[in-house]
């Protein structure tokens, strides 16, 4: 037996997932709650009815906002001699042919009418339909199905569900990311169980959930953030199992060259009682760089901490002293444990990081690409691939000099991918008519054990230059 | 070394590549006692292998130098011999998203060719996955095995001299994914449905004409399969290059001194850090059919 009771509930959508909503090429990522009212493409419904379906079903919106599983479609049946023209020739296209008003359309609507037989109401009331050639009509239901349906799918979330859903809605949070860039820096930067990955991303967490996904949950995964806090509202929409958290760590970059110097310190130290000397956090960690941290570290007001005196002999006012005083120690001692559990991250990371024997580097930011590149790379060990992106092609340019300059990278290449679609259909096959205009570009090479520099310009990776009467010169 | 899994230092009975400086590469298995001819010289595995950090340099006996890199499926689908016309990455990167592969996934692929695809699925889905490849030559089913057994990853795969379109992929309502590279898929379709869980999975189709393209998308519409869609990938690479743009000299807005004489041409330039494409670039490998076999 294939599969069993037991084998289906990995299937099949339960309370809480994350799941990600589609109709036509709009996706939505939303988590499962009963009874919450969820918006997609201007239509509102409940959820509830997916839970316990199987996972890819496509439901119907009926009034109320309640999905009904849809029966799986027959295969449409073209085969009906369909009454058609030969061409266009007699057509006039002044706007009158459609009997039905809008308003028609809607009291349609309320009257609860599905999106199929919608369809069918417009093409009975259209004086030109029959004078169409049969691909005209075809093509005529499908755009009226489109605009007209309201059938919603429930897909899994993946790395190809989610990038197509960024790069569709949202692309300025992925810095303009397709998804195949994605699907090559996955690729190029041998992303496997078991490595040990790092990656800078400011695409929303897409990157590194995408980097998680391919992970499986064995290795570790190191998010080096800018900034206050990492961004993984991306990552979450994945909905990995809990185990898989158990593999990510963080480290923010401020910290960078204190690690790679040696002097990140991240022993407990014994914390007083008083609470003031738990706002100056700062001291516990020795940095050599004069760079503020932008850590949004918990400063909180030491106005707040003073010890109020007070001469009042008021017993009321006593008892709610007593009170705040209580309250305030309660958080001072919360506000202990969350930095201590912030201190142990940041050493558990600063352990992942510091043997510098990373198996792969991803970038994907909008920031400078190449000191961040030259930073985090050494942390990598020899012989491992990395893989940069940059929505622009003139950062990477520097990268790829710096690097060629400095050593210890091969098999440098700066590419961009070009992607087309295609409606394939009987007699109608071609390229689909809107093309991607661009989706970034990635650096990728593979480190080598750091070497003497550079052993001249005999063996660098170009082609030696020809002597030609152009002026082109390669870079040495 | 293994093709799933990274190791720091080289050992006999390893593969690795020799880098040998602007996309020159080859691969050695590597050998007590054996040597590899160069054209920096010779090196001896015993000496300058076996041992040695993956990413060392190795100087050569004629004192050129070389790096020693640890195996990919990328560095792979560059060096490997080819039996048959193979995938390179940038399609098999594409591939790999759209059918959704990952560690414990189980994937049915035919025909196996020279294993360039192979290799990159099963880093994928390594280490609880599994691999059903299909291949109706049998020699080239032979050595495939022969090769997955030596990178170390024979555990993870199950070979099959068989035609796929006349007896499936051996195995039935297991796989997440299936892949099809083969003169007509659509006569594949309904194997590929029934290897597939009874859930859903992904079905890809690789196919240089289009005509097959057709073909196989009526038939995957024929079985049911949702979101299909054709697309296809190409890389364009781009050549970093230093470039000097002489000036044009128009010469000096006074009036010369001597009215005969020649102005002396300026020798001015401007250097320009930009790209160049390469002279030619692949146009077409193949168009990639992707298709979702729907959980009925």
């Amino acid at each position: 037996m294939a599969d069993n009771g037991d084998n289906d509930s990995q299937h099949r959508v339960n309370e809480g997932d994350y799941v990600v909503l589609k109709r036509g090429d709009i996706y939505k990522a939303v988590q499962i709650q009963k009874k919450k009212k969820t918006v997609f493409e201007k239509q509102w419904f409940f959820l509830d009815n997916a839970v316990g379906e199987l996972y890819g079903t496509t439901f119907e919106v009926v009034t109320g906002g309640i999905l009904q599983p849809r029966k799986p479609k027959c295969v449409e049946s073209s085969a009906d001699a369909k009454e058609a023209g030969m061409d266009n020739r007699n057509i006039l296209d002044d706007g009158k042919s459609q009997k039905l008003t809008r308003d028609d359309i809607e009291t349609l609507k309320e009257q609860g009418l599905k999106g199929q037989e919608i369809v069918q109401q417009l093409i009975e009331n259209s004086t030109t339909f029959r004078d169409k050639t049969e691909f005209a009509q075809e093509k005529y239901i499908k755009k009226k199905k489109k605009k007209y349906e309201n059938s919603v799918m429930v897909l899994r979330p993946s790395c190809r569900v989610l990038a197509m859903m960024y790069h569709g809605r949202e692309p300025g949070k992925i810095c303009h990311l397709r998804y195949d860039t994605l699907a090559q820096m996955l690729t190029l930067g041998n992303i496997h169980a078991g490595s040990k990955v790092l990656v800078f991303e400011t695409c929303a967490g897409l990157v590194l959930g995408a980097v998680m996904e391919r992970m499986g949950g064995y290795g570790s995964v190191v998010q080096m953030y800018p900034g206050g806090g990492p961004v993984r509202a991306g990552m979450e929409s994945f909905g990995f199992p809990s185990r898989f958290h158990d593999t990510l760590h963080e480290f923010p970059i401020c910290h960078v060259n204190a690690l790679l110097a040696g002097a990140l310190d991240t022993e407990a130290k014994d914390i007083d009682a008083d609470s003031r000397q738990a706002n100056g956090d700062k001291s516990n960690l020795t940095q050599t760089d004069s760079e503020k941290a932008e850590s949004k570290e918990c400063s909180p007001d030491t106005k707040d901490q003073c010890m109020e005196t007070s001469t009042s002999t008021d017993p009321a006012a006593d008892k709610e002293r007593e009170e705040r005083e209580k309250l305030r120690e309660i958080r001072g001692q919360e506000k202990k444990v969350k930095m201590e559990e912030k201190r142990k991250k940041l050493a558990a990371a600063a352990a992942v990081l510091e043997g510098r024997n990373a198996d792969g580097l991803v970038i994907a930011s909008r920031f400078h690409p190449c000191p961040v590149l030259l930073g985090l790379i050494k942390f990598l060990a020899p012989s491992r691939p990395f893989v940069v992106y940059s929505q622009y092609k003139e950062p990477l340019i520097e990268c790829y000099t710096k690097l060629r300059e400095q050593g210890g990278a091969v098999s440098l290449r700066l590419t961009d991918s070009w992607i087309r679609h295609y409606q394939v259909l009987p007699n109608r096959t071609h390229p689909v008519l809107l093309m991607s205009g661009g989706g970034g570009y990635l650096l990728s090479g593979t480190t080598v054990a750091a070497d003497t520099p550079k052993m001249g310009p005999t063996r660098g990776e170009e082609p030696p230059p020809k002597r030609l009467k152009l002026t082109e010169t390669t870079e040495g | 070394m293994s093709f799933v899994e990274y190791s720091e230092f080289i050992q006999e009975g390893d593969v690795a590549i020799i880098f040998l400086g602007h996309d020159s590469m080859m691969p050695v298995k590597v050998q007590q006692g054996a040597q590899t001819q160069t054209r920096y010289g010779v090196i001896r595995h015993s000496k300058d292998l076996i041992g040695q950090r993956f990413g060392t340099k190795v100087t050569c006996s004629k004192g050129g130098w070389v790096y020693v890199l640890h195996p990919t499926p990328e560095l792979w689908t560059l060096n490997l011999p080819h039996r048959t016309q193979i995938l390179y990455t940038t399609d098999i990167a594409n591939i790999t998203m759209m059918l959704e592969l990952k560690p414990g996934s189980v994937v049915c692929e035919s025909g196996t060719g020279s294993g360039s695809l192979s290799h990159a699925i099963l880093r994928t889905i390594a280490p609880t996955g599994h691999l059903h490849t299909v291949e109706f030559h049998q020699q080239r089913a032979e050595k495939a095995a022969e090769e997955f057994r030596e990178h170390r990853v024979g555990h993870l795969v199950t070979v099959r001299n068989q035609d796929v379109c006349k007896e499936g992929f051996g195995v039935t309502g297991v796989a997440d994914a299936v892949f099809l590279d083969i003169p007509s898929p659509w006569e594949a379709v309904k194997h590929a449905k029934n290897a597939m869980k009874r859930q859903g999975g992904r079905v890809c189709s690789f196919s240089p004409c289009i005509e097959q393209v057709q073909k196989t998308v009526e038939a995957l519409a024929n079985e049911g399969f949702q979101e299909i869609s054709t697309l296809e990938v190409l890389l364009r690479v781009h050549d970093v290059r230093s470039i000097t743009l002489p000036l044009p000299d128009f010469g000096s807005d006074q009036p010369l001194e001597t009215p005969t004489d020649t102005p002396v041409p300026s020798n001015a330039s401007v250097l320009c850090k930009t790209t160049t494409p390469p002279r030619d670039m692949a146009g077409h490998t193949g168009y990639l059919t992707f298709a979702t076999k729907p959980s009925v």
